[in-house]
């Protein structure tokens, strides 16, 4: 599998929900891979790689959050100065429109893990490989 | 199938006749058994003889609910105590509760005209019927129980709450024939969904939904998801409870039993009549009822009414669905706001569900504000803080246009906002206004 699945969590606003959100996750012994958060004052989505995602899913939608799946791509950049740039930099020349991106939380080689969603996400795949820059498998990511 | 064929399509000039009769005899009969109501006629210098024809009932003074309440508990009873039967009690959020009592007549009354209904609403002998309404004091769960008994329906009196368990009885007993409230059977449906299970497998056919407003939008939304009927209830505890009018299968307006309860649509500013089909609070006077006749009760519902045969063969006048109350309508800004009104305009959003709460404030500068707080679905739910923007933004324009203010739509997260079991909590106003 060259993507990952990411899920995205509505959350209000307020003080607390955050916590919650984790707390419930880390009850049901859910590890997180990678977070970001988008948000307006109001809400905010919360984006997060999990360990498993389908438990996951099951356990928010019980406490009546809504949660949604979509695959992401996890990608190795040398973590040196300047590596993130390379990466991207291929993406604009091949014209390949990154969503948004973010970190993993640990690292488990000498490269920085990152997560990058795309809307033409086979196309993306395809540029990347051409052009040697390396997609994490799924399995490897979550470190299963 | 109409079940008082005689009375239900009686010529305009038969249920005038007994609308008069009706009236001249109650009128006599509240005069002298009312002590409350003979020191209102007598102020009025109105005596029983004045009424001869149901054409005089603008001379008789109106009731307002303030009557009930400051007559608590039996003051405005027409029968001793010891000939009521049954009482109910309708939760008062100001003062005293409304205190309403029937003898056995009224209750065979009552019977009659649920029956009435159900059968309105595409009901028959021999149906199963789940009424979902509250049972006890509040006399929705009762009324269509009394009235699904006379019919000689099958009746589960599953009154409310325990949602799983009545997902059950329905899958169990499959009853083609529900009755509770629209948000609560809006309710029930996602909690089918939740389970699993495609609502439109339900096997209701035909609901019978009141006791609060919904619109016709709420109604296609309904008859969408669950693959039914969806028709509309009528009543009030006051009056009798559910069953003062229905609507009939064409669904295009609510036949209002005019032979046991007179109505007139009057301005509620200045107490004139308004002309066919013109919005104005609705005006009921029975006219057979013996613990607690009311003489002109002012409803305070917002309703037009049509005298035009229906397509069912009914003369029974339609009343439209209901506008808006005269006391829940909110002014913001100078401009009304009824709640309907922003459901309407909520369900031409694709994919917004009709759960929202309205909260009226008054900011510091003085200036009134209306938030509009709507519960994120599932269906419209991405990853993209863009997409939720354009759905707020959706949202606004639609409630601004429909009521001609600009609100602030507040997206919140699922089932955050009350959804009661009974009626919906959906206007806190917040300001400081008395």
């Amino acid at each position: 599998m060259k993507t990952i699945n990411q899920l995205s969590i509505f959350i209000e606003n307020t003080k607390g929900r955050l916590a919650e959100v984790c707390g419930l996750l880390g009850e049901n012994n859910i590890n997180i891979k990678a977070l970001t958060i988008a948000e307006t004052p109001e809400f905010g989505i919360l984006r997060v790689v999990l360990d498993d995602a389908e438990t996951a899913k099951k356990v928010l939608k019980e406490n009546n959050f809504i949660a949604t799946s979509a695959p992401v791509v996890a990608v190795e950049v040398s973590d040196t100065p300047g590596g993130l740039a390379k990466a991207l930099k291929v993406l604009a020349d091949n014209d390949i429109n990154l969503e948004y991106m973010y970190g993993f939380v640990e690292k488990t080689s000498e490269q920085a893990l990152m997560v990058f969603k795309f809307d033409n996400i086979e196309k993306a795949i395809e540029i990347l490989q051409k052009n040697n820059i390396s997609i994490v498998e799924e399995k490897v990511a979550l470190g299963k | 199938m109409i079940y008082n064929e005689k009375v239900e399509c009686a010529s305009k000039e038969n249920l005038k006749n007994l609308q008069s009769e009706r009236l001249i005899k109650t009128v006599k009969y509240i005069y002298e058994k009312s002590p409350a109501y003979k020191a209102k006629f007598d102020k009025l210098g109105i005596v029983p003889a004045d009424i001869k024809s149901i054409d005089d009932i603008t001379k008789l003074p109106f009731t307002p609910k303030e009557d009930l309440r400051d007559n608590y508990p039996f003051g405005l009873f027409s029968s001793d105590i010891k000939n009521v039967a049954e009482i109910h009690v309708s939760s008062g959020t100001t003062g005293n509760p409304t205190v309403v009592g029937y003898t056995a007549r009224d209750l065979r009354l009552w019977a009659d005209v649920a029956a009435r209904s159900i059968v309105c609403a595409g009901g028959k002998k021999g149906d199963i019927i789940q009424v979902s309404y509250g049972y006890g004091l509040f006399t929705g769960g009762l009324g269509i129980h009394y009235g699904a008994l006379r019919l000689g329906a099958t009746i589960i009196p599953a009154a409310t709450g325990q949602t799983k368990r009545q997902i059950k009885l329905m899958q169990d007993f499959k009853p083609r024939i529900v009755a509770c409230t629209p948000s609560y059977i809006l309710y029930l449906a996602e909690e089918m969904k939740d389970l699993g299970i495609d609502p439109r497998t339900a096997s209701w056919e035909v609901g019978i939904f009141g006791s609060e407003p919904w619109s016709i939008a709420m109604r296609d939304a309904i008859d969408k998801t669950l693959n039914m009927t969806a028709t509309d209830i009528y009543g009030l505890s006051e009056i009798c409870g559910p069953g003062v009018a229905q609507e009939c299968t064409y669904r295009e307006g609510l036949h209002i039993w005019s032979d046991v309860f007179y109505p007139e649509i009057i301005d509620p500013v200045t107490n004139q009549p308004v002309p066919e089909g013109q919005p104005g609070e609705l005006v009921i006077t029975t006219l057979t009822k013996q613990a607690i006749p009311l003489i002109r009760y002012r409803t305070r519902d917002i309703v037009s009414i049509t005298y035009e045969t229906c397509k069912c063969g009914r003369t029974a006048p339609r009343l439209s669905k209901i506008k808006g109350r005269t006391d829940d309508m909110i002014v913001v800004r100078g401009i009304n706001v009824f709640p309907t009104q922003i459901e309407h305009a909520l369900l031409q959003v694709d994919g917004a569900l009709p759960n929202y709460q309205l909260i009226v404030d008054r900011e510091e500068n003085a200036l009134d504000k209306l938030d509009v707080l709507v519960e994120v679905d599932e269906k419209f739910f991405t990853d993209e803080l863009k997409a939720l923007e354009n759905l707020k933004a959706k949202i606004k324009k639609a409630i601004d246009q429909t009521v001609g203010l600009g609100v602030n739509v507040k997206l919140v997260e699922p089932k955050t906002l009350a959804r009661t079991e009974g009626k919906s909590k959906r206007v806190i106003d917040k300001r400081k206004l008395h």
